[in-house]
């Protein structure tokens, strides 16, 4: 796979391809496979993503510790706010909705990762609802999304354990503002500037969940996740440019991600993790948790 | 190499990749060291595995795994109850293996039918997993592929023999390593395939007298 984003693109924009297609050729050549069988394997994790968003809209599932669950429901049926009946709402409902799925044990994608796995479908699939889109755009989305991963993998890291949670949850949105950018109509080079626009705004953030566990705050990181990326999406399709390149970005979000101290590197050792209620929290809800629950 | 289904993936049962996903992977490797699901189980969790694994279902995926079942299947929320009725008896402790030990570590000691058999093996993020112990021999199987595992002694043309025994079967090798400590010392061999080996090919191998020790342990990654 590409190792730099601005390579794809320029080959994408001299080919006259999208992004998915530049990613789905170039997936074929590395790995052997057909586009048509990448393709299908993109479809069932589709159909994956589709039914852990089901699950977690109706708002019965909690997580292991009780300290997660039911709230993608709340956005769904509850009150509104501001952004009652927007995409962004229901964005935002979705994004939690997997996540909750994920604390509880139910069957996801770890795209890019498991605790980082709500933002991608929630953006992808909440859109493309709001479009009227089908199956077709969204695998192609998918790949797209894999490819901005796989660059992410291969110059900065997609753990939160190596660079905190800029590394899941901003890489999630990274991929997520990328792909729907190609998806809504933009050009290789607008989705470019999605991936670093949403980026930006996902740098330094540390990964320091309760008890070292997937749960507080990973759940609603993945819904602010989803925000910002929709943030980057709408701007990037305005015309909005980010002045620093996209591979650069990347490479600072590694660098930040190793510079970060450990204790905000998953160990639940700072941040969120260590202020007195969290430690309480821990110590009463996430170390006791009974067995066979 | 990154490919783009690796980052669009894998299915699972949440909630951590390294904690559920890795976690299950490993029991599916001791399963395949044993050739079945073990009677008996005594689980040793190290580092992360024994402080946070009870509330990431490191317990149940290991299990899981042990059953047969692999990272996507929900089973794994209940395979501790699964586990007691098909008479999997399994025993969970937390233990220290140093700090030179990955952070989310398993030892496991497993029973089948008359054969005891250990690994140790560490999660290693994004459900990527190494063993790096067998029955007390190092080792470093990545589960990505389907793997045969042998001590022999040091002779010349011991590995012609051992691919001819593949290539008699179909069997294409991905990679083979042989190490050794000293010069007739004993040769330590590791060969991923692309195909399943099977059990008679296993036998094959260890029927050869010069052959001290010989596990294989089925692929348990990759789309």
């Amino acid at each position: 796979m590409y190792k730099s984003l601005a390579e794809a693109i320029k080959d994408a924009e001299a080919s006259g391809r999208t992004l998915s297609q530049t990613a789905l050729d170039m997936e074929s050549a590395d790995q052997g496979r057909t586009v048509e069988d990448i393709r299908e394997v993109l479809g069932r994790a589709l159909g994956v993503m589709r039914g852990a968003i089901d699950q977690g809209m109706v708002g019965d599932l909690y997580s292991a510790s009780g300290l997660v669950g039911g709230d993608a429901a709340k956005l769904r049926a509850g009150p509104p706010g501001p952004l009652a009946g927007t995409a962004f709402r229901d964005v935002l409902a979705r994004a939690l909705a997997v996540q909750e799925v994920n604390a509880a044990m139910g069957v996801i994608v770890a795209a890019p990762t498991a605790g980082g796995a709500g933002v991608l479908p929630a953006v992808l699939t909440g859109l493309a609802a709001s479009k009227g889109f089908g199956d077709e755009k969204l695998v192609d989305a998918l790949a797209a999304a894999g490819l901005i991963g796989a660059v992410i993998a291969e110059r900065a890291s997609l753990s939160g354990a190596e660079g905190g949670c800029q590394a899941e949850t901003g890489a999630g949105a990274a991929m997520a503002a990328g792909s729907a950018t190609e998806m809504l109509g933009g050009t290789p080079a607008q989705a470019g500037h999605a991936v670093a626009l949403t980026l930006q705004g996902m740098l330094g953030l540390v990964c320091d969940p309760l008890g070292g566990l997937v749960e507080l705050p990973c759940v609603f990181r993945n819904a602010t996740g989803a925000a910002i990326a929709l943030a980057g999406i709408e701007m990037a399709l305005a015309g909005v440019t980010f002045a620093i390149p996209v591979d650069e970005v990347i490479d600072v979000m590694g660098e930040i991600g190793r510079e970060m101290d450990v204790r905000y590197r998953e160990t639940a050792g700072g941040g969120l993790a260590a202020t007195p209620t969290g430690r309480r929290l821990a110590r009463e809800r996430l170390y006791q948790i009974k067995r066979g629950g | 190499m990154v490919s783009l289904l690796d980052i669009i993936g894998p299915v699972m049962v949440g909630p951590s990749s390294s904690h559920t996903a890795g976690a299950c992977r490993l029991g599916l490797l001791g399963r395949g060291l044993v050739s079945g699901t073990p009677e008996k189980a005594v689980i040793e969790l190290h580092g992360s595995f024994a402080r946070t694994g009870e509330g990431h279902g490191t317990d149940k995926a290991i299990a899981g795994g042990l059953l047969g079942f692999r990272p996507d299947d929900e089973r794994i929320r209940t395979a501790l109850e699964i586990a007691e009725k098909e008479g999997l008896d399994y025993r969970f402790e937390k233990t220290a293996l140093g700090e030179e030990a990955h952070p989310n570590t398993v030892r496991m000691t497993l029973d089948h039918a008359g054969v005891q058999a250990t690994l140790t093996g560490s999660s290693l993020g994004a459900g990527r997993v190494l063993v790096t112990e067998i029955d007390g021999f190092p080792v470093e199987v990545t589960g990505s592929f389907h793997t045969i595992v042998m001590t022999a002694e040091d002779i010349p043309g011991s590995i012609a023999r051992i691919t001819g025994i593949l290539a008699n079967h179909g069997i294409n090798i991905a990679t083979l390593r042989l190490t050794r400590k000293q010069r007739g010392g004993d040769a330590f061999i590791v060969i991923e395939c692309d195909e399943s080996p099977g059990e008679g090919v296993r036998d094959e191998i260890r029927g050869l007298d010069w052959v001290r020790w010989a596990r294989r342990l089925d692929k348990v990654s990759g789309a």
